[in-house]
């Protein structure tokens, strides 16, 4: 009995090992080739760990939930709610800036798109409404616990992506903000259908608390990655952690799918 | 190793070294778990909830407890009694940098020791024989003998501990860990059954909570039952494996 279950044990061992190891090479070949830095940071190792096993394990296609008009719900604004009113000096020139664009109606606020593109280029807020609109109804998560679901319209980052021309070694689209944040996304966060540079909120224009004139709308990720008040975009070969205006620095996770 | 855990004398090696992991794992998991509430300790039913909707229940164990600094509220759409936005003035209290990261680093050390763990029992028959509860046999049968009180090992689990750990390993710890992939958006836009499985992200939320509260109890209950009976003879099963 003991001898005839041994074997059976052994049977079993090997096919389990045989499924881990063709597993392992499947997982291997789909974790992502760059990884952020962990600036010796374990925490970091383990959120690079998260970013490279999402990758592996959950299909790139897929679309986040969408809801009905009827789901939209109230929703706060947290974080910078009006770049314009920053008191910090060194936001001093920012928050001039941004106030002259919101007094006349954002009509002066203009893109840039450049980095790593064959056709470097920039996007005023008609030039954007020119490109196919897409509307979806998501669920905002926040990194705090609280969800809130409002309707978001813009165009799509891939379409502007395209327009631009982004260059075959090119790996990461870079934001920086009104707030003076620099946050990144690799190729496959950017090239989601549902990933936008949204201009509308509930029908209406983004109000300034939501990032006025035109926020990115992230859906696969918790909320702090929808980057508000949108000042310039850049396609990167290479990670780009923003520095002391990046997440990494400041002692929070650059992926949060999770 | 099969035929002394067999015997009784202690634990085999795959029991004792996922146990403690799995231990290490879920004392992070409930401390970075009851930070990360800290931050929003209000809990909710449903798709979605904030500070501007309704809570099922609020918790006072932050400053973050009701709050309400926020400035006036403003219409988000064209119904002027519908949904509204408002700004945060409140500097809360949040530790989610090192709280978040710390959690789901701790939840790879349950998931991944956890998965051995099941495959083990499973192909090893330990929870056939030793986890999962089943009638005694009638009497003249092959019934085991009765043990004294208190014998460590898996032959002498008793009926109400063998459905203490079934409960546990086969019911609570899966739920915590489907809700917590719940609230992942990454993994809902890939699996978004997960979504309707629990009735939305607040309700999984709401669930991990309240399921996470009776493993604590579970833990509290287990260690005051080893301590009770033989706390070094059951520490010497669950290290030494004798």
């Amino acid at each position: 009995m003991r001898e005839k279950e041994s074997g059976l044990i052994t049977r079993r061992g090997a096919l389990i090992a045989g499924a881990a190891a063709v597993g392992g090479v499947i997982l291997a070949r789909r974790f992502p080739k760059i990884l952020p830095p962990t600036c010796g940071n374990v925490l970091r190792a383990g959120d690079s760990f998260t970013y490279g096993m999402h990758r592996a394990l959950l299909s790139d296609g897929a679309l986040a939930r969408e809801y009905r008009l009827e789901d939209i719900t109230s929703f706060p604004a947290t974080g910078t709610f009006d770049p314009g009113a920053s008191t910090k000096p060194e936001l001093k020139e920012l928050a001039q800036s941004y106030r002259r664009l919101q007094d006349g109606a954002f009509a002066d606020w203009r893109l840039p798109v450049g980095g790593s593109v064959e056709r470097p280029r920039t996007f005023s807020l008609a030039d954007l409404k020119q490109f196919t609109p897409r509307t979806q109804i998501t669920r905002h998560t926040c990194e705090e616990g609280w969800t809130a679901i409002g309707q978001w319209t813009g165009v799509p980052l891939s379409a502007v992506l395209d327009a631009v021309g982004v260059k075959t070694t090119a790996r990461f689209v870079v934001f920086t903000s009104y707030d003076d944040w620099v946050d990144c996304i690799d190729m496959s966060d950017a090239r989601h259908p549902q990933t936008i540079l949204a201009y509308q909120m509930n029908g209406r224009d983004l109000p300034i608390p939501h990032g006025a004139p035109v926020r990115l709308r992230l859906e696969r990720q918790i909320g702090y990655k929808s980057m508000k008040f949108l000042r310039g975009v850049t396609v990167a070969d290479n990670f780009v952690d923003g520095g002391d205006k990046g997440s990494i620095r400041n002692g929070w996770a650059w992926y949060n799918g999770i | 190793m099969a035929d002394k855990a067999a015997a009784g004398s202690g634990h085999a090696a795959w029991v004792r070294v996922t146990h403690w992991i799995i231990t290490l794992a879920v004392l992070t998991l409930v401390f970075s778990g009851f930070e990360i509430l800290m931050v929003h300790p209000r809990l909710y039913w449903g798709k979605a909830g904030n500070d501007l909707t309704p809570a099922l229940l609020e918790l006072p164990i932050s400053r973050n407890y009701k709050h309400r600094g926020y400035d006036r509220p403003v219409a988000l759409t064209a119904n002027e009694s519908g949904p509204v936005s408002a700004n945060r003035t409140y500097d809360i209290f949040n530790q989610n940098g090192w709280g978040r990261s710390l959690h789901f680093l701790a939840a790879w050390f349950l998931v991944l020791p956890g998965l051995v763990y099941l495959l083990f029992g499973l192909l090893r028959g330990h929870f056939r024989r030793h986890i999962w509860p089943r009638r005694t046999a009638s009497p003249g049968g092959a019934a085991e003998p009765r043990p004294p009180s208190g014998t460590p090992g898996p032959a002498y689990y008793g009926a109400l501990q063998k459905v203490a750990y079934s409960f546990v390993i086969f019911v609570a710890a899966p739920l915590m860990v489907a809700t917590g992939l719940t609230m992942s958006p990454a993994v809902t836009t890939a699996w978004p059954f997960l979504l309707d499985l629990f009735g939305g992200y607040q309700s999984a939320r709401t669930i991990h909570f309240f399921a996470s509260a009776v493993l604590v109890l579970f833990v509290l209950v287990h260690v005051v039952m080893v301590v009770r009976s033989g706390f070094q003879r059951h520490m010497r099963a669950m290290t030494l494996g004798r």
